[in-house]
C-alpha cells in the first residue's frame, strides 16, 4: 500500500524533475480525464520506453454512497436508486435487487412475470455488448477513425432494443420495470411482433459485426495475444462473466443456479480457450447471438397470468422483510453481479451490500498490462467491460 | 511581379480548398457512419462550417503552458505547416500550368515533406507534457521507419519516365498510366499509399496522435489558431500526398476530353476520398507493429519493385 500512494504521488511531478530522479522510466497520470478510461478511471502507469512496467488502478471517483444511502431508504425506493449502479444495463440492478428481497419475503412470483424478467435481462445484455462493442472500437481506433464507425453502427442496432424499452416501460434508461413480487407492466399489444423482427434485424447485424471483427487483420494483431488471463489467476481475483469465460472457464450463474426460471430455456455457454482480448471480444459477441435466442423462447413462450404475486406484496405500505440475511446473485452482462441484503424487520434495510462484477474484472488490469505497450492498456481495459457507476457504487 | 500573384494566389486557394477538405471529411465520414454530418450551419450542406470552426478557433484562448518553452512551442506549429504548404510549388496543375518546373520535383517533395517531422519533434519537445515527450518518440521511430519504402516507391515512377520532373513524368504517362503497368505499377502504388499514410500520420497509422492513449499525443498543449494549424498542415499533407500519387502513379492531368485540370482535379479527390474511405473503416495499429510491418513487409517489397522496374526499364 505504501508503495501504491507513492507512485499516486509522483505521477503528479513535472517531466523534467522525474527524467532526473528515476532515469529512463515515466510515470504518467492517465484520467481520470482521458478520453478511454471508461469514465472516470484513473491509471498511474510506469512506463519504459512504452512498454508497462507497473500500473495502478485508482477509483473512485464516480462513489455516490448507494449502499449507504440505500439503508436511509424503504425497499420500493430502492428500486429506482439501483437503476443508477450499472447504467449500461439497469434492468439487472433490479432484477438481483427484488430477486434478493423476494427471498427473503419468501414470495412466488408468477410465470409471466418471471418469463417477463428473462426477456429485458436478455434484451439487456445485448444492448450492454453492444455499447461494449462500440466503445471497444473508440478504445482501439479513437473517436476520430474506424473506431467511430463502429461505435456509431452499434448505437444504431442498440437504439432499436431501447426503443422496445421504451415501449414496454415508458423509460430508455432508468426503467423501473422490476418491482417486489414481479414485473410491473404487461408488454403493450404487437410487443411480441416487433420484438421479432427486433431478432431479425440484430441476428444479422452481429453476423456483420462478427465478420468485421473477427475477419479483420488490423483488430487481430491489436487483440490477439494481449492480456492473457490464464484461468487460475482469473479465479484467484475472481474474475466474471464474459473475462472468465474468455480464458475457457464455462461457469454462468444462469447455469450453475439458474433463477427467475433460467432452467426453462436453451442456450449455450460460449467460452474462449487462450483468454486474450480477442478471446474475450469474440466471447462476448457470440453471448448476443444466445442471448437473443433466449429473448426469442421468452416471447414465444410467454405464459398468459398475472405479472405480480397473488395475493400483492403490499406495495402501498411499507414492505417490511422479516430479520435475516440473504444473497441473491445473477449473471449480469458483466458477471456475476450479487447482493448481499441485511434485514431487521424494520421497512429499510439494515445493510444493503453489492458485489459488483466490474470492480473484480477491474483488479485484473494491473496483472494482465504488466509488459504490454502503451496502447495495448486500452485494448485491455476495454476486454474487461468496467462500468465505473458499478465499481465505485 | 506576375509570379508572386499566381503563387499568393495558389496559395490562397490551397488553403481554402484544405478548409473546405475537413467539411468533406466529415460529410465523408458521417455518410459512412449512418449519420447527417454538419448542416446547421449554412443549411442544408453546412458548407459555412469550416468558416464556423475557423472564428471558433481564432477567439478562443491562445494558451502556453508555463513550463513550456515559448520560442521553439510557438515556432513549432508553422514549421509544421510551412513545408506542407513548399510541396504545392512544384505540383503542375495541368498542362503548362505550373509554379517551379523543378528539373528534381520529386526529390524536392520527398525532401521537404519530410521536415514536418522537426516541427512535430518541436512541438513535443517544447511542451514539456508526459504525453506530448510520448508522441514525438513516436513520431521519430515511424519516420525513419516509412522514410525509406516512400523513397523506394516514388523511384519507381522516376526510374521508368527517366527523369525527376513532375511535368516530364505526367507526360511519359500519356498512353498507359503506371498504376496500370502489371504487378510493377500496383505494387509500387501499395508500397508507396501505405507508407505515404503513414508519413501523413493518418488512419490506421496516426499513433503520434493516437487519441484513445496519448490523447492528442503533440498537440496535447495547444490551442487556438496554433492547434487550427496543425490541422490545416494534416489535410493540406493529405491533399499533397493525393497529388503526389495522382502524378506519380495516376497519370497527373492525362485523359481524354475534359480539360486537363479537371481531370487531375477528379483524380486527386478520388485518391483523397480513398484514402478517408480507410480512416473511417480501420482501428489504429501499435507503434512497433508498425515498425516490423514496414522493415520487414514494405522494405523488401520496394526493393523487388524497384529491380522489377530496373528489369522493366532495360528490357
Amino acid at each position: 500500500m505504501t508503495n501504491a500512494t507513492n507512485l499516486t504521488a509522483e505521477a503528479y511531478h513535472p517531466l523534467q524533475t522525474q527524467l532526473e530522479k528515476e532515469g529512463d522510466t515515466l510515470l504518467i497520470n492517465m484520467g481520470p480525464q482521458h478520453p478511454s478510461t471508461h469514465g472516470v478511471l484513473r491509471i498511474v502507469l510506469k512506463l519504459k520506453g512504452e512498454v508497462v512496467i507497473e500500473a495502478e488502478p485508482v477509483i473512485g471517483y464516480l462513489h455516490r454512497g448507494f449502499e449507504k444511502l440505500a439503508e436511509n431508504l424503504t425497499y420500493i425506493q430502492i428500486i429506482p436508486l439501483v437503476d443508477r449502479m450499472d447504467y449500461i444495463a439497469p434492468v439487472t440492478n433490479e432484477l438481483v435487487f427484488c430477486l434478493a428481497v423476494e427471498k427473503l419475503l419468501k414470495v412466488e412470483i408468477p410465470k409471466r412475470a418471471a418469463y417477463l424478467r428473462v426477456l429485458t435481462a436478455e434484451l439487456q445484455r445485448v444492448a450492454s455488448h453492444l455499447v461494449w462493442l462500440g466503445t471497444y472500437g473508440l478504445d482501439l481506433g479513437g473517436a476520430l477513425g474506424g473506431g467511430s464507425t463502429l461505435f456509431l453502427y452499434c448505437f444504431r442496432e442498440r437504439e432499436i432494443i431501447l426503443d422496445l424499452f421504451e415501449e414496454l416501460t415508458g423509460a430508455r434508461m432508468m426503467y423501473n420495470f422490476n418491482q417486489i413480487g414481479g414485473v410491473r407492466y404487461q408488454p403493450p399489444d404487437g410487443f411480441e411482433t416487433r420484438v421479432k423482427q427486433m431478432i431479425k434485424k440484430l441476428e444479422q447485424a452481429i453476423v456483420e459485426y462478427q465478420q468485421m471483427l473477427e475477419d479483420n487483420y488490423v483488430f487481430q494483431v491489436r487483440t490477439k495475444n494481449i492480456g492473457v488471463l490464464t484461468p487460475k489467476l482469473g479465479k484467484a481475483i475472481g474474475a466474471e462473466g464474459p473475462v472468465l469465460r474468455g480464458s475457457g472457464l464455462k461457469y454462468d450463474l444462469r447455469k450453475e443456479e439458474p433463477y427467475s426460471s433460467y432452467e426453462e430455456f436453451q442456450f449455450n455457454i460460449p467460452t474462449g480457450d487462450k483468454g486474450d482480448c480477442f478471446d474475450r471480444s469474440s466471447v462476448r459477441i457470440r453471448e448476443m447471438k444466445e442471448s437473443l435466442k433466449i429473448v426469442k423462447q421468452a416471447i414465444e413462450g410467454l405464459p398468459e397470468g398475472y405479472i405480480s404475486a397473488r395475493p400483492a406484496v403490499r406495495v402501498a405500505q411499507a414492505v417490511k422483510p422479516p430479520e435475516g440475511e440473504v444473497y441473491a446473485r445473477i449473471e449480469s452482462p458483466r458477471g456475476e453481479l450479487g447482493v448481499y441484503l441485511v434485514s431487521d424487520g424494520s421497512p429499510k434495510p439494515y445493510r444493503l451490500k453489492w458485489r459488483a462484477p466490474s470492480f473484480s474484472n477491474l483488479a485484473l488490469l494491473p496483472h494482465l498490462v504488466v509488459g504490454h505497450k502503451l496502447a495495448d492498456i486500452m485494448a485491455i481495459l476495454g476486454s474487461l467491460d468496467p462500468v465505473f457507476g458499478e465499481v465505485d457504487r | 511581379m506576375t509570379d508572386l500573384i499566381f503563387s499568393l494566389a495558389i496559395l490562397a486557394g490551397i488553403l481554402v480548398v484544405v478548409m473546405y477538405l475537413t467539411l468533406l471529411e466529415r460529410k465523408f465520414a458521417s455518410r459512412l457512419q449512418s449519420r447527417i454530418g454538419p448542416q446547421r450551419v449554412g443549411w442544408p450542406f453546412g458548407y459555412l462550417q469550416p468558416v464556423a470552426d475557423a472564428l471558433k478557433l481564432l477567439v478562443k484562448e491562445d494558451v502556453i503552458p508555463s513550463v513550456a518553452d515559448p520560442k521553439v512551442f510557438n515556432l513549432a506549429p508553422i514549421v509544421v505547416l510551412l513545408p506542407v504548404l513548399l510541396v504545392f510549388a512544384v505540383i503542375p496543375y495541368g498542362e503548362d500550368f505550373v509554379l517551379a518546373d523543378l528539373n528534381i520535383g520529386v526529390l524536392y517533395i520527398l525532401a521537404i515533406s519530410s521536415l514536418t517531422l522537426i516541427g512535430i519533434f518541436m512541438a513535443a519537445w517544447s511542451s514539456k507534457n508526459k504525453y506530448a515527450v510520448l508522441s514525438g518518440m513516436r513520431a521519430v521511430n515511424q519516420m525513419i521507419s516509412y522514410e525509406v519504402p516512400l523513397v523506394l516507391a516514388c523511384l519507381v515512377p522516376v526510374i521508368l519516365a527517366g527523369s525527376m520532373n513532375l511535368t516530364d513524368i505526367v507526360a511519359f504517362q500519356n498512353k498507359v498510366w503506371f498504376i496500370f503497368y502489371p504487378v510493377l505499377g500496383q505494387l509500387s502504388f501499395l508500397v508507396f499509399l501505405i507508407s505515404a499514410l503513414a508519413e501523413a500520420n493518418r488512419m490506421p497509422f496516426d499513433i503520434t496522435e493516437a487519441e484513445s492513449e496519448l490523447v492528442a499525443g503533440f498537440m496535447v498543449e495547444y490551442s487556438g489558431m496554433k492547434f487550427a494549424f496543425f490541422y490545416l498542415a494534416e489535410y493540406a499533407h493529405l491533399l499533397a500526398v493525393s497529388f503526389v500519387a495522382a502524378i506519380l502513379f495516376f497519370g497527373g492531368w492525362g485523359g481524354p476530353i475534359l480539360p486537363s485540370g479537371v481531370w487531375l482535379a477528379s483524380k486527386v479527390l478520388f485518391l483523397f476520398l480513398f484514402i478517408l474511405w480507410i480512416r473511417w473503416s480501420l482501428v489504429r495499429v501499435r507503434l512497433d507493429q508498425i515498425l516490423a510491418f514496414s522493415w520487414k513487409v514494405l522494405f523488401p517489397l520496394s526493393l523487388v519493385t524497384l529491380l522489377l522496374a530496373g528489369i522493366w526499364k532495360v528490357w
